[in-house]
């Protein structure tokens, strides 16, 4: 984990400082810090000389980069038509009842985060949700009680 | 009784792609035009659902005399429903990876992106390594052709190819006026040929077995195989090579689950096509029903009688609304009046013949729209309520 300022330096390294840099640059602190904070847009904007604005429009056009401070993992549950059919709900109401939380929201120790989102691509083994980058399909309440608590456990593990 | 039509499954897309080598260095060998005669002659259309010649697309390109032009692929599958291309990258990437470098010998441009939606982060440490792979290869034979991926941040317009470039620029995805087409002014104004992840698979195809075995199959007006996405109602959900051409009956005999009510053709912003009509409708571009919408490519939802249509139309309308880029007001406005209409009509707060104002608004949104997506609202809007009005009212 870097300082976000430095990150940003970093990241600006790698990818370049042109303005078709942006997309990469926001997604590299995206993956650390999960969300971009007003502080990371203006330095981004001020690393790469634009207008914090534009930065600003850019960030809050794309749902994966998200522009409120999230959870360490962030749920995102297919809602599109066929996992909708096929029991998105119950998936989402087992989230809710085990971490204590609704969507959109994020558990008061900051390990998890809640979201519904648009098509996954995995409509053929739906219910389908990422958690981070991670896919899980095929999902039933049971399954999914199972995926938490591990992620749950290995959180438990780290610390 | 034995129909006219039979389902024929093809196997082109997954066969291995162990020749790649081989299939590369020929087609590097050979004569710019003569790869684009070929792929004309094949009459293959981009299957990521507008369904424009591919051959012609590089023929306009290489025309071009800039000196930098570039090669994309996209990856940005985000139709609902589909979820083909990631089948293609993660089971035979190096077919994709060799068409790219292939269309790059034609246009004359060394550098290749794959605009992956983010989504699918998974598959970069696969895909990274087949490009290695690849790259490596390319040196060998001294030609000179470099491919990155470009991640995309979930946001279904950036499939619209223009959106994409504006995307990959640093910017918000929000498609541009065309003309200028992307083979004059793409990827940061210079010209550039974006194909689909399939199209380039089957390119592949073609540059291996040569362009009359991929033009026997499929009926006139739609040549070849294409990989369809099967969803929702069937006791067989998952992708499959199929023939154009097919009549929808035959399709529900071998998909169905003996209930089928409706299939939604070619994802959101295709259209839904009822039961008695399944006789008359035919898969291909030609038949009206796929590929004259954008963002769409092989999507077959089925709908058993269990499914409430109201539902299956608010749930799109949802999708639009959040997707819509914003940028153009028929779109903007058209989709959350279109949601908030219909929501008011089921709860009896506006007549039925509220219905058919909203159906006005979606044919206004279909001239005045900027880009396929908000065009392409009236596909579903209209083939869903046309047909099944009574569900949308009570």
């Amino acid at each position: 984990m870097y300082p976000v300022t430095e990150l940003i330096k970093n990241l600006a390294d790698q990818h370049g400082r042109e303005r078709r840099n942006l997309l990469p640059i926001l997604q590299g602190v995206v993956e650390q810090e999960k969300y971009l904070s007003e502080y990371s847009m203006i330095e981004i904007a001020r690393v790469l000389d634009l207008p914090a604005s534009e930065v600003y429009g850019t960030a809050t056009f794309y749902s994966f980069l998200e522009y409120k401070k999230m959870g360490k993992y962030i749920i995102r549950v297919c809602k599109t038509i066929t996992c909708s059919m096929k029991g998105k709900n119950q998936i989402i109401k087992t989230i809710e009842d085990m971490l204590k939380i609704n969507v959109g929201e994020t558990t008061p120790d900051g390990n998890f985060s809640l979201l519904q989102t648009n098509c996954l691509g995995f409509c053929h083994k739906a219910p389908a949700m990422l958690i981070n980058y991670e896919v899980f399909t095929d999902l039933t309440p049971e399954r999914v009680r199972e995926i938490l608590t591990n992620y749950i456990n290995k959180k438990g593990k780290e610390e | 009784m034995p129909s006219i039509y039979q389902l024929k499954r093809v196997d082109f897309i997954f066969k291995d792609e162990k020749d790649w080598k081989e299939i590369l260095k020929n087609s590097l060998n050979r004569p710019a035009n003569e790869l684009i005669n070929e792929l004309i002659s094949s009459e293959l259309k981009g299957r990521g659902g507008a369904g424009f010649p591919t051959g012609l697309k590089w023929k306009l390109t290489a025309e071009e005399e800039e000196h930098t032009k570039y090669v994309i692929c996209n990856a940005d599958e985000g139709e609902p429903g589909t979820f083909k291309d990631r089948e293609i990258l993660s089971k035979v990437p190096l077919k994709v990876l060799t068409s790219m470098a292939v269309c790059g010998h034609v246009i004359r441009s060394n550098m290749g992106y794959i605009y992956l939606r983010g989504e699918y982060f998974f598959l970069q440490p696969e895909l990274k390594k087949s490009i290695k792979e690849f790259e490596d290869y390319c040196r060998e034979i001294n030609f000179d052709f470099s491919i990155r991926i470009f991640m995309g941040s979930g946001a279904y317009i950036c499939g619209e190819e223009t959106a994409l470039f504006e995307s990959m620029e640093g910017k918000r995805g929000e498609p541009r006026n065309k003309p200028p087409f992307p083979s004059t002014y793409g990827y940061m104004g210079k010209p550039t040929v974006i194909n689909n992840v399939e199209t380039l698979a089957h390119t592949y195809t073609i540059f291996e077995y040569g362009a009359k075995r991929f033009y026997d199959l499929g009926v006139q007006y739609s040549r070849g195989s294409k990989l369809f996405s099967v969803s929702g109602d069937t006791p067989k959900p998952g992708i499959y090579e199929l023939e154009l051409g097919m009549s929808l009956d035959d399709f529900v005999d071998e998909f169905g689950d003996g209930d089928t009510k409706a299939v939604q053709v070619g994802g959101a912003s295709g259209f839904l096509v009822p039961r008695k009509r399944f006789g008359e409708t035919a898969i291909g571009f030609q038949g009206k029903l796929t590929g004259i919408s954008l963002p769409t490519g092989g999507s077959m939802m089925l709908f058993n009688s269990s499914r409430s249509m109201y539902n299956v139309l608010d749930n799109y309308l949802e999708f639009f609304r959040e997707e819509s880029c914003g940028q153009c007001t028929p779109c903007r406005v058209g989709c959350q009046q279109l949601l908030n209409g219909i929501k008011a009509v089921k709860r009896g707060e506006k007549n039925a013949q509220y219905l058919d104002k909203l159906l006005r608004l979606t044919e206004t949104m279909q001239y005045t729209a900027k880009c396929g997506l908000g065009q392409s609202v009236a596909n579903s809007f209209s083939s869903i309520v046309e047909n099944f009005r009574e569900e949308m009212i009570y």
